[in-house]
């Protein structure tokens, strides 16, 4: 189930300013794909282009082609929930909703595709929590509000309610820069598990992370202030740190600037 | 808009450094603290006034306060009760309320989630605005353009709903319940509407993103991130507005025929309200007939209080409820 | 395909909302639109020098002509009054609240009170100071009355909105005058609320807004008349409200037309103060929108 994405020739703009200008790329299946950069490069506008998150704030737009396997997100009628339903999100600050209990927030996605039977709806809460290495230490309180969980355990739960409605693609927005080192740990073992189901794509700053969870990795950079984000260059994650044929990303890589 | 939901903060008060004093200082604190001294004071004050004046009048009553469906205080003897009055204020606000709260709502969700982000601005100004006319030109509006507008619609309500007791009606006339209501409505949506925009203003945007994220319509985006998170926020805004109707005097003394029985039917000629009666009826009263109006109004001012807390109280369990 | 695409339930649904959505909008701006156009087309026919420069003295019942002088001057003295006597003790009350009370006892009992006062009807207020004004005390109905009335419905509104600004004064800001070796008195009169001056201001201008309109408690205590009284301290006098509430009960045509044109007078004061409180506030943080 998990897909191929190709992007070509895509810009996103908010209001009349360009954010990004001409990214193409191919983004694997079943494989992990780390964006880097410094700040302001792109890389999280260009993730949001990816399931159509981008267009949510006002004045926001996007020209270019995303296809994942033989469709073209940005065609013509084509609606941008149902995209958003096949390419889940983790943002970089856990988000559950705040009224929901654990429980409830696992099911709210699934609960949008119609009446399903409790048996069924129970067994997707867990295998979706399982999936999210949250099962053991949540599962005797699962009507529990899920805003009374450790931040890690609260990204763990939006992972696990993203995953319970079977994307195609999970998208991860720096999931782990709001956790300390140990959530942190436990999110990336987690990403090493789903990626034999997903595909997926996460922005991180954190290099250490990039090297450690991925397989390939792209890195954007912006010419300067106020200029749109461009990709650098996107190889095997092995190549691009030890081997890379940017001058910028060597330097980015080492430390000498970002 | 001033009626923004508070939250119980001491302030920046707790934990000084400590400060120089200076002679002055002391005055300045017993000066403000005076201040606040003379608020409940005044509060006091209007309890105690308003009981000291109505006790005599209650003594002279030869009905009974609570069950009689007269209002004859200047008659020899005197005889009045509340009954009536207190039944058409309840009616006619609950009435506005179950007509404001769904359009309030609606019109809260168009500015924030519908309209595009130019328009909202200057809706939310405008809603803004309207909250406040003052109630006496809302009135005129009701007695000169309403009251003979309506006449049409109620006669239709009672020709194919009469079978419900609310639209049933031996006469049907434009002065009635259901008009006042009409206007009590109208009053009282743009204040729930600016309470309900800014509740749902606060809701996080990273919540209405994850219901997106998750694939959900702009409904149920809604329905799942903005108005569990605003529920409280609507309730205690539709909570003001009711104590807003319920003291409203003007604009219903204008409309309400200002009888005193209790009928469940809206479209006929009956209807007053506690508020209406005390502006209709303090030019004529004597001794008597003023001590029973302020009586009435001690009954409202007791209505508004528990309506008023009862608004609090749901604000503070909810969100206590949710740590 | 493999987009899943959303049932047409939903979609209906979703649709089905906006509808819904658009409709309530559709269905409140109606009878509001339709209040403003009324009193200014028939508020505009009378709405001349004669209106805003003559009393009702000595106009007949069924007379054109005469005019809300004497009401707009007594609603302008009555707010004038009011606001000086609940604009000090608001703020000060304000004051105590957030830079001494903390979450002491008197502090809390006054937040309390502050809220339920808040819910006061205007009609008990009123009533409130006719009891104990003119029956209690044994005052006459004059301007004053009226404008005691009102100041106990300002004074919460007052409270409430200088509250909240003073707490937004960040506290590095006291710290930092303290460090200098200021009183804390004299940081709160120089620091503080100059700080918090025009957010107070605006506050205080949206309660004199809301006040004007008032015409319940004027009814109880000015009562009526249709002469000009310049001293609201002796005998009754008149008020805007009051006024469109007087001529609207009237039976004639001509006194309709009074009353709209005394409407709209009143919604032009009412919406003036309005606007110039929303521009202090605007004027004070540019950058605030949505």
């Amino acid at each position: 189930m998990a897909k191929q994405i190709q992007v070509s020739g895509l810009d996103a703009y908010y209001g009349s300013n360009k954010a990004i200008e001409d990214i193409s790329m191919t983004i694997e299946p079943r494989s992990v794909t780390a964006f880097i950069g410094p700040s302001g490069c792109g890389k999280s506008t260009f993730l949001r282009t990816l399931n159509r998150m981008h267009e949510v704030i006002p004045g926001a737009r996007v020209e270019g082609k995303v296809m994942l396997d033989a469709d073209d997100l940005y065609a013509p009628g084509v609606d941008p929930v149902s995209v958003r339903r096949t390419i889940g999100m983790v943002f970089q600050r856990p988000n559950p909703f705040p009224t929901m209990s654990i429980y409830e927030n696992v099911a709210a996605g699934l609960r949008l595709n119609g009446r399903i039977s409790k048996a069924r709806a129970d067994e997707i809460v867990e295998r979706s929590l399982k999936g999210a290495n949250l099962w053991n230490e949540v599962k005797d309180r699962l009507n529990k509000p899920g805003a009374g969980l450790s931040g890690g355990q609260q990204q763990r739960l939006c992972i696990a309610r993203a995953i319970a409605v079977q994307p195609q693609v999970l998208l991860m927005d720096e999931p782990c820069s709001a956790l300390d080192p140990i959530s942190t740990l436990a999110i990336e073992d987690l990403i090493a598990e789903l990626k034999d189901e997903f595909t997926i794509v996460i922005v991180t700053h954190n290099m250490q992370q990039a090297a450690r969870v991925s397989d390939r990795t792209a890195f954007f950079n912006l010419a300067a202030q106020g200029q749109p984000g461009k990709l650098v260059e996107m190889d095997e994650t092995t190549n691009m740190f030890t081997n890379p044929s940017e001058k910028a990303t060597e330097d980015y890589i080492t430390g000498r600037f970002g | 808009m001033t009626a923004t939901l508070k939250t119980r903060q001491g302030g920046p008060a707790t934990s000084r450094p400590a400060v120089r004093r200076s002679r002055a200082d002391k005055p300045f604190r017993h000066l403000t603290a005076a201040a606040g001294v003379v608020l409940l004071a005044i509060m006091a004050a209007i309890a105690v006034f308003l009981i000291a004046e109505a006790i005599p009048a209650l003594y002279a009553n030869e009905g009974s306060f609570l069950t009689e469906l007269i209002w004859t205080p200047n008659n020899s003897p005197p005889a009045f009760g509340i009954g009536a009055l207190a039944f058409g204020t309840l009616m006619s606000s609950f009435l506005a309320l179950i007509m404001a709260v769904p359009v309030a709502v609606g019109v809260a969700l168009f500015i924030t989630h519908y309209a595009p982000r130019k328009l909202a601005g200057a809706l939310g100004y405008i809603v803004d605005l309207l909250a406040a006319v003052p109630s006496v030109v809302y009135g005129l509006w009701g007695v000169i353009f309403l009251v003979p507008f309506m006449q049409g619609p109620s006669e239709f309500l009672n020709e194919y709903l009469g079978f419900i007791p609310l639209f049933s009606a031996d006469q049907v006339v434009g002065r009635s319940m259901l008009t006042a209501s009409i206007v009590l409505a109208i009053m009282i949506l743009p204040i729930i509407a600016a309470i309900s925009r800014e509740v749902f203003l606060q809701v996080p945007r990273m919540n209405e993103e994850a219901a997106l994220a998750l694939g959900a319509t702009r409904w149920e985006m809604i329905r799942m991130a903005v108005l569990p998170f605003g529920r409280p926020g609507v309730v205690s805004a539709s909570m003001l507005g009711l104590g807003r109707a319920m003291g409203e005097t003007i604009a219903v003394a204008l409309i309400f025929p200002a009888t005193f029985d209790i009928t469940f039917g809206v479209l006929g000629p009956s209807g007053n309200s506690i508020a209406a009666n005390i502006a209709l009826g303090f030019a004529e009263a004597g001794e008597v007939g003023r001590g029973a109006l302020i009586a009435s109004g001690l009954v409202l001012f007791i209505i508004t209080l528990l309506v008023n807390m009862a608004a609090r109280m749901i604000v503070v369990g909810r969100s206590g409820a949710r740590k | 395909m493999s987009i899943q695409t959303i049932s047409t339930g939903r979609r209906a649904k979703d649709t089905i909302v906006r509808g819904l959505v658009y409709l309530a909008f559709a269905i409140a701006v109606v009878p509001l639109v339709s209040v403003v156009y009324l009193v200014i087309k028939n508020g505009a026919e009378r709405f001349d020098l004669e209106f805003l420069l003559h009393s009702m003295r000595n106009i007949g019942a069924r007379d054109a002509g005469g005019g809300a002088y004497h009401a707009i001057l007594g609603t302008l003295e009555q707010v004038a009054l009011a606001s000086l006597m609940s604009v000090p003790i608001g703020i000060l009350t304000a004051i105590y609240l957030v830079e001494y009370g903390g979450n002491g006892r008197l502090a809390n009992a006054i937040r309390f009170f502050v809220d339920v006062m808040t819910g006061i009807p205007s009609v008990v207020a009123g009533l409130f100071i006719l009891a104990f004004w003119v029956l209690y005390l044994g005052q006459s109905f004059s301007g004053f009355a009226g404008a005691l009335a009102l100041a106990v419905l300002m004074m919460p509104t007052v409270v409430r909105s200088a509250e909240e600004m003073l707490k937004l004064v960040p506290s590095d800001l006291r710290e930092a005058s303290y460090a200098l070796g200021v009183p804390r008195w004299r940081t709160i009169v120089k620091v503080v609320l100059p700080t918090a001056f025009t957010g107070i201001i605006t506050g205080v201008m949206l309660a004199v807004a809301r006040v004007t309109g008032e015409t319940a408690p004027l009814l109880l205590t000015v009562f009526f008349t249709d002469s000009i009284n310049a001293d609201p301290f002796s005998g009754p006098q008149m008020g805007l409200p009051l006024y469109v509430f007087d001529q609207a009960g009237r039976p004639n045509d001509t006194a309709i037309d009074r009353a709209w044109a005394g409407a709209l007078t009143l919604i032009l004061i009412v919406m003036l103060l309005n606007l110039a409180a929303r521009l202090i506030a605007r004027w004070r943080s540019p950058a605030t929108g949505r």
